[in-house]
């Protein structure tokens, strides 16, 4: 089997600027989302009580509301899974024991009905909830200037840039899509936003990799046919491999039930606009930047180096 | 060009055998078992217990597939759940003859049902986290603030006694703040003041000051002091914890330290979250009182034993299997105890406990054993409303400054026991929940299910897939991700690594990712092979020139793991595997791949082609 048989390079470069634009107006509106909707933070971060309650019969989400209301709780109650779930959030209260506002939670349900069931408590203290900002925020920044410092290493300046540029993009393209849809943003998810970041640098890399190599093959190319030629060679493989590890965040979206949800969410946009933004947003910017050939065949440079030294895919 | 020595062979058939063995234990699942573990503090569970528990198993005909004794407990395990819950009411009864007051916990517990051999190489299931089987998550934070409070107030005690026995006169002691100020009317006394206070209180910083007419002494806790304070603090909780959390009868209960003031308190299986938060919540009490001397007859005795005991007494049996009437009044309270050590008796060398009281105690203490001289004092611990006598001794004289020494008929392990019994009564500081996570067994159980039909499924795609695709390449790939998943979980097991759901998700992203790797592999045969290049030269180029790429995407995705090993909480699961597969990815899909397209391929003279999928485009 055999999905791509490209015999011509196809001139991607010759659409740069339509795919800069592109990316930069999604970006745009994925700022925009974040700063008009602002993230649905979960109470991992915001610190509060959530409760998640199983019935034997479809849950009544409305008398569970009432009769949480008469007792004196300002409580979001919604259906969790299915219907005989309920999932009850409640934020944190400045005169409230937090401690043991669960029991007298659950307590009251069972007066209300017998089959009301404990399935889940997540309590989180404000202490806790705001050191976890600061480490998920402290965790995203390691990540990005690790990232950087790496390209910087391996590569020219200006690929490290263009490199984090595409990926930082990325990540603020899904923030984006769960401040739009007010997707609950927990820690699961921070962990899927971090992987696809490395996961698309990853592509990054192979692509530039082949920049490279074809720099030096490719003596009278421009730069805009070495980047065609580079992305043509390597895009088999690309979607090969987005398409394997989608399948897996696939079943994981089908299968891996509310738990696993927002993670799988979280890496299937990440894993499309990783493709996306590797390819067609990194190396037209490496373009712009004003990558040339003789920044890569300098004599300097070139002694002592192999000419198969670094990836070559 | 494309072989392996034959020792390489062997090292990765050795390898991927020994993954095999240290996975297998993960699939024989749990057998029901009964577990013993310590009622007291002051008691230990030894092979004594163990001979205990099975010839009561035995004499009652109930047939158990092991027993071993580690540490801290014995566990017995059963062919069902039926036997099991027998068993539990068998021991109970053999191990605690009073019913009313165990000397043991015996609970029921899960062991992995794994042979014995494998148990015996270490050869472990991954332990469970929370979120997969159900219980509770407590964390806790202790303050310290009051911890450096009561430690101040009952130096102001000490303080007040020490000035007194010097002849010093003072305007007043009082603390403010984390500060203790000390008045004084002229200068002679407040140097004479410092001195005392420089020799007997080493944990002070005393600074001069003036306000008004009064001269002042203001005193801190010095730094160390302070540290030292909150490090006392802080384990003496956990050992109450721990004294406590084992009256729940947990089978296997996590108390850890995390940072300098928090406790973290994992107590699997257990749902009923009011009773665990009223015994993490509660004090246990140490209560001084006197024997009742007068009372001390046989038939008095005969009468507390039958619950009569004289009016205005308590009938106690102490642990040596003496019973004794002890007065209701009580002399003193452990509130006034500030520390007790173990250690030995000056004169006799014998074991002993010594007890440090406060200033106010001290006093009483004084008061009571000079008005009681040749008469027993009972020290008594009480938990849960129900009193218990550590050691009854008798008062030789009396006992001035609050110094009190316990001994007599004790061993180094008692005097121990004792010391850590009576400082652990009760929290050196208050704490407070400041995260609770409750996961339901119906919940736990349903997350397993999901992490594992998710994960199974996207490997079967991706084996189809694989296949499908690059042919025999393709399943060489597969079994190459099939021994990544082998080794990740070998190493979990090993690693005695908790798995929780995010730790599931991790494994299937890291398999999802890890095929990268044979991708690019396989992609660049391809591209050799229709670049011209022989089948032997296209698998050696296709591996070599891939590395370089392998190992560019696997620093990326070990810079996120690390970041993310920062972050506490339910993230630490998905970063660990995370990590760890990736080192794991590197071996299958690189060395192991190789290996088997060597062993298939590399000795053949001739190789018409190789079985990747169509390369002839044209």
């Amino acid at each position: 089997m055999e999905f791509f048989k490209i015999r011509r390079t196809i001139p991607f470069m010759r659409y740069a600027l339509v795919f800069n634009i592109i990316s930069a107006i999604t970006f745009l509106l994925a700022v925009f989302f974040l700063a008009t909707k602002h993230l649905n933070l979960s109470i991992e971060f915001t610190g509060g009580t959530l409760i998640e309650v199983g019935y034997q019969h479809a849950a009544d989400v409305d008398a569970v509301r009432r009769t949480l209301d008469r007792a004196g709780y300002k409580a979001e109650v919604q259906n969790f899974g299915s219907s005989r779930e309920l999932l009850i959030r409640m934020h944190l209260e400045k005169n409230q024991s937090s401690a043991d506002l669960s029991q007298k939670v659950i307590q009251i349900l069972r007066d209300q009905d017998k089959s009301a069931e404990l399935r889940r408590v997540e309590f989180v203290g404000p202490q806790v909830g705001s050191e976890l900002v600061n480490y998920g925020s402290l965790a995203l920044l390691v990540t990005a200037v690790g990232i950087v410092l790496y390209l910087w290493m391996r590569f020219e300046w200006r690929f490290g840039l263009s490199g984090i540029i595409a990926n930082l993009h990325d990540v603020v393209i899904i923030l984006g899509f769960f401040a739009f849809f007010q997707w609950e943003f927990s820690l699961p998810v921070l962990a899927a936003v971090l992987a696809v970041l490395g996961y698309s640098v990853n592509e990054s890399v192979v692509v530039f990799d082949r920049v490279r190599e074809n720099f030096r093959k490719m003596r009278k190319a421009s730069t805009a046919e070495v980047i065609d030629s580079a992305i043509t060679g390597v895009i088999s493989r690309t979607i090969i491999t987005h398409l394997c590890t989608q399948m897996m965040v696939t079943t994981m979206l089908l299968f891996g039930g509310q738990a696993l949800h927002y993670f799988a969410l979280a890496l299937t946009i990440g894993i499309l606009f990783g493709i996306y933004s590797s390819v067609l947003v990194a190396s037209p910017l490496v373009m712009w930047l004003g990558a040339r050939r003789e920044q890569f065949v300098k004599p300097t440079r070139r002694a002592g180096r192999d000419e198969h030294e670094g990836a070559v895919v | 060009m494309n072989r392996y020595p034959t020792w390489g062979y062997a090292l990765i058939a050795l390898a991927v055998i020994a993954a095999f063995l240290y996975t297998l234990p993960n699939f024989f699942g749990e057998s029901p078992a009964v577990q013993v573990s310590s009622g007291k503090a002051t008691i230990k569970v030894d092979a004594g217990v163990l001979a205990r528990a099975e010839e009561a198993l035995s004499k009652a005909g109930i047939a158990y597939t092991g027993a071993v004794l580690d540490q801290t407990s014995v566990r017995v395990r059963f062919a069902d759940t039926d036997t099991q819950l027998k068993a539990r009411d068998l021991v109970d009864r053999a191990l605690n003859p009073d019913a009313g007051n165990p000397s043991y916990i015996v609970a029921l517990n899960l062991l992995p049902a794994s042979p014995n051999w494998l148990s015996a190489m270490h050869a472990l299931p991954m332990y469970l986290g929370l979120d997969l089987r159900g219980g509770v998550h407590f964390l806790l934070q202790v303050d310290m603030q009051a911890a450096i409070t009561k430690r101040l107030e009952s130096m102001a005690a000490d303080l007040r006694t020490s000035l007194r026995e010097k002849n010093v006169r003072h305007g007043g002691i009082t603390r403010e703040g984390q500060t203790l100020r000390v008045r004084f009317r002229d200068q002679a006394t407040r140097d004479a003041a410092r001195n005392a206070m420089l020799d007997s209180f080493p944990d002070l910083a005393v600074i001069e000051r003036e306000d008004g007419q009064d001269l002042l002494l203001v005193s801190s806790l010095k730094p160390e002091a302070v540290k030292r304070t909150q490090e006392y603090a802080l384990r003496q909780n956990i050992t109450t914890l721990h004294n406590r959390i084992n009256e729940l009868g947990v089978a296997e209960p996590v108390i850890q330290q995390q940072g300098l003031d928090r406790v973290v308190v994992q107590l699997p299986g257990v749902q009923d979250t009011a009773k665990a938060k009223d015994i993490l919540g509660r004090t246990a009490s140490l209560e001084i009182r006197m024997v009742a001397e007068e009372h001390m007859n046989p038939a008095a005795l005969d009468a507390g034993a039958k619950g009569q005991p004289p009016f205005g007494t308590e009938y106690f049996v102490e642990r040596n299997g003496q019973p004794l009437l002890v007065r209701r009044q009580v002399v003193l309270t452990g509130d006034r105890l500030t520390d007790a050590q173990p250690g030995f008796d000056n004169q006799t060398n014998e074991p002993a406990v010594h007890l440090r009281l406060d200033g106010q105690g001290a006093r009483i203490f004084q008061e009571v054993t000079r008005e009681n001289v040749n008469k027993r004092m009972a020290i008594l611990l009480i938990e849960k409303g129900k009193g218990e006598v550590i050691t009854a001794p008798v008062i030789r004289s009396e006992i001035p400054g609050g110094r009190v020494q316990i001994s007599g008929r004790m061993t180094t392990t008692e005097a121990n026991d004792v010391a850590l019994l009576l400082r652990a009564g009760s929290l050196a500081a208050p704490m407070e929940i400041i995260e609770e996570r409750t996961v339901g067994p119906s919940l736990g159980r349903d997350n397993i299910e999901k992490g594992f039909k998710a994960t199974s499924s996207g490997f079967l795609a991706i084996v189809v897939f694989m296949s499908l695709y690059y042919t025999l390449f393709g399943v060489i790939s597969s079994l190459a991700l099939a021994v990544n998943l082998l080794l990740l979980v070998a190493l979990l097991s090993l690693l005695q690594a908790t798995l929780t759901l995010p730790g599931i998700a991790a494994i299937a992203l890291t398999l999802g990712m890890a095929i990268d790797a044979n991708v690019l592999i396989n992609e660049r045969i391809r591209e050799e092979l229709r670049g011209g290049a022989t089948p032997q030269a296209a698998i050696h180029a296709g591996y070599e020139r891939a590395w370089a790429t392998i190992l560019d995407s696997n620093v990326t995705t070990f810079i996120v793991g690390i970041s993310l090993l920062m972050v506490p909480g339910a993230v630490r699961g998905f970063a660990v595997v995370h990590c760890l597969g990736i080192l794991t990815s590197m071996f299958s899909a690189v060395v192991v791949s190789r290996a088997i397209v060597n062993l298939v391929y590399g000795h053949r003279r001739r190789v018409g082609r190789l079985f990747i999928g169509n390369t002839a485009w044209k």
